[in-house]
């Protein structure tokens, strides 16, 4: 007798890619998810008697097109009835050329593509795009990403039903979008993934400082999408993640407090994952048309070859951020190039480029800015400055392993200086 | 995850029905139970008796009291319960979504709590 199937198993290597072509045939994400659920069901139990279909997604594909399409029949018949006995007579049902066709190809090899460009549609607000591509394209639940935002799960799940009725609302044509379109469009699917990414590697709060199984994600749906467009930004946050999760293992100690840059163990850096980001970012440069994610990949690929943090080609990394400021300047990158200067020119010019950020009112907010800040107070001998901006510091931030890493930066400067 | 569908219904709403619609409607309940349990996702779906068939009981301070209905005085009662298993909250919503109650009354989705022993 065969082994019993892992349902489980099945749903995890094949329900992304199906439940794409799913989508695309029937236009409609809730009767795509329900007859996925059919198909999955209608694969338990045949699989184990008739054996595994050479091809396993198209045969769960088929048989969710099945599936739907009786619905679709059934649905149809309900209505014609209740119409009849209204009296109202059969209506024409008008074809449209942009709606679903369920006769189409099973599987395209860009559906899932596809369905990165419908999740992260221009119409959804950034937080709903976030939201319906991690549960849709990376099959997290409705749990698992209110987690990971410290949301409850009712908030996230109504946030996922809102975006799927906007799209619904909106006509959703699931297609690939123009050449013209494609920047603006591209550039809401890349913010997503970064956003993804951006909440693993530093999550927003709470006790943990990563949450790796989001930044995996981020790299997955990443790479599928430089498969289809090889665009230069593309690459660059492909390499530009590598970059910062070769580092990923030594960026925390096993007690989860954070370990900066500097004091990092350079020589457990995923050498690999770094040949391979370099060469990426190599990739978009020599397309000659790089954006904000090719400069910051370009940075980390330098400090990713430094062997020590001395070593460590400032006078380039300014330069790239003196570029970035041109690009896609905002404060956030004027801090971080204030930093590249301070290593370059010394903490008094970085000091100067920093104030302004924080009493202009643009970072005032942002605790790094006061921690940049007081780390240049402190390099300048000005301990009592020092030691206010760390604790302006403290109070703005909210993540644990951050601030038991500014509070020892603190205790630091209070302990008597011998 | 099971969730736990908390059906409320006014029952003012079913006076003006003709029996012929209440029948409809009980059989479209038992269709969507039948649907429920194809797809694999049904543990468990009860109607309950009106509330006036109710009793609510407490034994605080250790005296037993008995009151006649339900414990809150509301308009809209719980009139029904199903239990389903979904892969989280979001299919749960869509489950119930589709129950031909939902366009009569409300319908809270519950996750279940686990209750663990404490070990302490």
């Amino acid at each position: 007798m065969p082994a019993p199937l892992d349902i489980d198993q099945i749903w995890r290597d094949h329900s992304r890619r199906v439940l794409a072509s799913l989508i695309r045939l029937f236009r409609d994400f809730d009767l795509a998810e329900e007859v996925l659920q059919d198909a999955l069901l209608a694969a338990a139990q045949k699989w184990p008697i008739d054996g595994m279909p050479q091809n396993p997604a198209a045969w769960l594909v088929s048989a969710g097109r099945f599936r739907a399409l009786d619905r679709l029949r059934r649905q149809r018949k309900d209505r014609d009835l209740g119409r009849q006995m209204a009296d109202l007579g059969p209506m024409a049902i008008d074809p449209d050329p942009n709606g679903p066709d369920p006769n189409g190809p099973a599987m395209l090899p860009d559906d899932p593509l596809r369905l990165m460009f419908a999740c992260c549609h221009p119409s959804l607000p950034p937080e709903q795009q976030v939201a319906l591509t991690l549960r849709t394209l990376c099959g997290l639940t409705t749990e698992e990403i209110a987690r990971a935002f410290l949301l409850r799960p009712s908030a996230l799940a109504q946030r996922i039903v809102r975006a799927k009725q906007r799209i619904k609302e909106a006509g959703l044509r699931y297609e690939l979008p123009e050449p013209a379109d494609l920047p603006q469009r591209l550039g809401s699917v890349l913010r997503v993934i970064y956003l993804v990414f951006n909440e693993g590697y530093s999550a927003h709060s709470g006790d943990s400082l990563q949450r790796h199984d989001l930044t995996a994600e981020a790299i997955r749906l990443c790479r599928l999408l430089a498969d289809f467009l090889p665009e230069a930004e593309v690459l660059g946050l492909l390499g530009l993640m590598m970059l910062h999760q070769a580092r990923a293992m030594t960026r925390e100690t096993g007690t989860g407090d954070l370990i900066p840059l500097d004091d990092q163990d350079r020589t457990a850096w995923d050498r690999a994952l770094i040949a391979q980001g370099t060469d990426l970012v190599t990739r978009a440069f020599a397309t000659g048309q790089v954006g904000p994610y090719s400069l910051q990949a370009a940075i980390a690929a330098l400090h990713c070859a430094a062997p020590s943090p001395k070593d460590t080609d400032w006078h380039e990394i300014l330069g790239l951020y003196t570029v970035m400021m041109r690009v896609a300047p905002s404060p956030v990158v004027q801090l971080n190039r204030a930093i590249a200067v301070s290593r370059v020119r010394g903490p008094a010019a970085a000091l100067e480029l920093i104030l302004p950020l924080i009493r202009g009112g643009e970072l005032a907010g942002y605790h790094l800015a006061h921690a940049a800040c007081a780390d240049m107070q402190r390099q300048l001998g000005d301990l009592s400055g020092a030691i206010a901006a760390y604790e302006t510091a403290l109070a703005l931030c909210h993540q644990d392993p951050e601030r038991r890493f500014l509070r020892r930066k603190l205790s630091d400067l209070q302990k008597p200086q011998g | 995850m099971q969730y736990m569908f908390l059906i409320y219904l006014d029952e003012g709403k079913f006076a003006p029905m003709t029996q012929a619609e209440r029948d409809g409607l009980v059989t479209a309940m038992l269709d969507y139970d039948d649907t429920l349990r194809e797809s694999g996702h049904l543990i468990l779906s009860e109607a309950l008796k009106p509330p006036a068939e109710a009793v609510t009981l407490r034994k605080w301070a250790g005296s037993l009291t008995t009151t006649d209905g339900p414990f809150m005085e509301t308009k809209e009662h719980l009139s029904g319960v199903i239990l389903v298993q979904a892969r989280d909250l979001n299919e749960a919503i869509q489950l119930a979504a589709k129950m031909p109650l939902a366009t009569l009354g409300s319908i809270e989705v519950r996750p279940l709590e686990i209750l663990q022993r404490g070990t302490a």
